[in-house]
C-alpha cells in the first residue's frame, strides 16, 4: 500500500510537523465476508420452495348406471387400504368371494404384485383403490404413487362397500 | 554489473469490484426471495415421487390438518376481496371495507362463516393464537363447497389443490374429494413432498 515516507526523524533544527495523511484505502474483507454471508443466507431460503404436486382426475360422478359397462371379473384387481397401514388386494370382483392377500407399502410388497405379469400383461386390467375410513390420507398417496411408479394406466378411486368390508373382516379378521 | 532487482509484489488485492458482485448477488436474491407466507396450520405432506410444480398463482388451497380440520385458502387480493363480497351476500353477513382489507391479506383460514366477523376483527397476533375450529364439511353446512363454488365464479381459471397431512383420516379427504365433485371439480393436485424414484423396477 501507499505508504508515505517520512523524512528522516529529527534532523534539521525545528522541521514543520506536518500532519500525518492517512491512507485512502480501507480493507474490504470484513464487507466481503458480510456479502457473502448474505448471499448464502438468500440462496438457501429462496430456492427448494416450491412444493410438488400429483395430478388426479376423478371421473365424473353422476353418469347413469345403465351406460356403465360393468367390469368383467378377469380384469379387475382391487386393493383395499386398511387401518394401521394395512394393504390387502384381490383379482376379480368380491362377489365370487375372491382370495384376499396380505401385502405392504414397501418396494417388495404391492410394487411386485403391480409390475407381475399378470397385472403388466392385460392391457384391460382395471386397479381399484378402496380406501376404509380409518386409512390415513399417507396410505392413498403412497398407493397413488405406486401406481404412477408401477406406470399402471387404468386405476380408480372408488368407495369401500360394505362387502368389501366384510370380506377384510371374513379373512383376516380384526 | 548491477544487480536485477526481483520486484516484491503487495500481497494486499482490490477487493472492490468483488465487494460490487457481491453485492449485486445480495439485491438479486433478496428482490427474488418471495416470504413465505404465514400459514394457519402446519402440515405434514406425504411424498411422492412426482415431479408437477403447483402454479404460482391462481391456486385455492384446502388444507386439512392432522385434527381433520380444514382450512380454506386462495391467492390474489382482488379475487379475495369479489370473494368475500359474495360468500356475504349469500349469507347475509355485511362486512366493513377493512374486514375486507384484513380478509385479502389472509394466507388462509379455518372458521365457520358465521364467527369469520369477528375472526377478522382480532389483532393479526391474537388470530395466529385462536384455535381455529376449521370450515364446516358436513353435509348440512356444507361452507367448504359454497367457497369453492365462488371462488370459481370469480375467477375460472383457478386449480385447486388439497394439500393433506399425512396422518388424516381417509375419511375427511373423501369428504373433501365428494364436495369438489358435487361442484363438478373433478380435476385437482394434491401437493405432495419429494421423493426420489426407485430404480430398480
Amino acid at each position: 500500500m501507499a505508504e508515505i515516507q517520512e523524512k528522516g526523524g529529527d534532523s534539521g533544527k525545528g522541521g514543520k510537523k506536518r500532519a500525518k495523511r492517512s491512507s485512502t484505502k480501507i480493507d474490504m474483507t470484513p464487507l466481503v465476508d458480510l456479502a457473502a454471508l448474505l448471499i448464502t443466507f438468500f440462496m438457501l431460503t429462496t430456492t427448494f420452495n416450491k412444493p410438488q404436486t400429483m395430478e388426479i382426475n376423478m371421473p365424473v360422478k353422476d353418469v347413469d348406471p345403465a351406460e356403465q359397462i360393468a367390469l368383467k371379473a378377469s380384469n379387475a384387481m382391487t386393493i383395499i387400504l386398511g387401518e394401521d397401514d394395512n394393504l390387502y388386494y384381490y383379482f376379480g370382483l368380491v362377489e365370487d368371494n375372491p382370495e384376499l392377500v396380505e401385502s405392504s407399502y414397501a418396494a417388495d410388497g404391492i410394487r411386485k404384485v403391480l409390475v407381475s405379469p399378470r397385472v403388466k400383461s392385460n392391457d384391460k386390467m382395471t386397479v381399484l383403490v378402496k380406501a376404509m375410513e380409518k386409512a390415513r390420507y399417507k396410505n392413498m398417496v403412497d398407493i397413488l404413487d405406486e401406481l404412477k411408479i408401477t406406470d399402471t394406466k387404468k386405476f380408480a378411486l372408488v368407495e369401500i362397500s360394505d362387502d368389501d368390508k366384510k370380506l377384510v373382516t371374513d379373512q383376516i379378521g380384526n | 554489473m548491477p544487480k536485477v532487482k526481483v520486484k516484491r509484489k503487495n500481497p494486499s488485492l482490490d477487493m472492490t469490484p468483488m465487494v460490487d458482485l457481491f453485492f449485486l448477488l445480495v439485491t438479486f436474491f433478496m428482490l427474488t426471495a418471495t416470504a413465505r407466507p404465514d400459514e394457519a396450520v402446519v402440515v405434514d405432506t406425504p411424498s411422492s415421487v412426482s415431479e408437477i410444480k403447483i402454479p404460482d398463482t391462481n391456486v385455492i388451497t384446502i388444507t386439512v390438518d392432522k385434527d381433520n380440520r380444514v382450512f380454506f385458502g386462495v391467492d390474489g387480493q382482488q379475487t379475495k376481496e369479489a370473494l368475500l363480497d359474495k360468500i356475504a351476500g349469500k349469507y347475509g353477513i355485511g362486512f366493513t371495507a377493512e374486514e375486507k382489507k384484513t380478509f385479502s391479506l389472509l394466507s388462509n383460514f379455518g372458521v365457520p362463516v358465521s364467527q369469520l366477523k369477528s375472526f377478522l376483527a382480532m389483532e393479526s397476533s391474537a388470530r395466529k393464537e385462536v384455535n381455529q375450529p376449521g370450515i364446516p364439511i358436513d353435509s348440512t353446512h356444507n361452507e367448504l363447497g359454497d367457497w369453492v363454488l365462488q371462488t370459481r365464479l370469480t375467477n375460472p381459471q383457478v386449480v385447486i389443490a388439497i394439500k393433506g397431512d399425512q396422518d388424516v383420516d381417509y375419511e375427511t379427504i373423501q369428504r373433501v374429494i365428494d364436495i369438489l365433485q358435487e361442484r363438478k371439480v373433478n380435476r385437482f393436485n394434491l401437493i405432495t413432498d419429494m421423493e426420489n424414484k426407485p430404480q430398480n423396477l
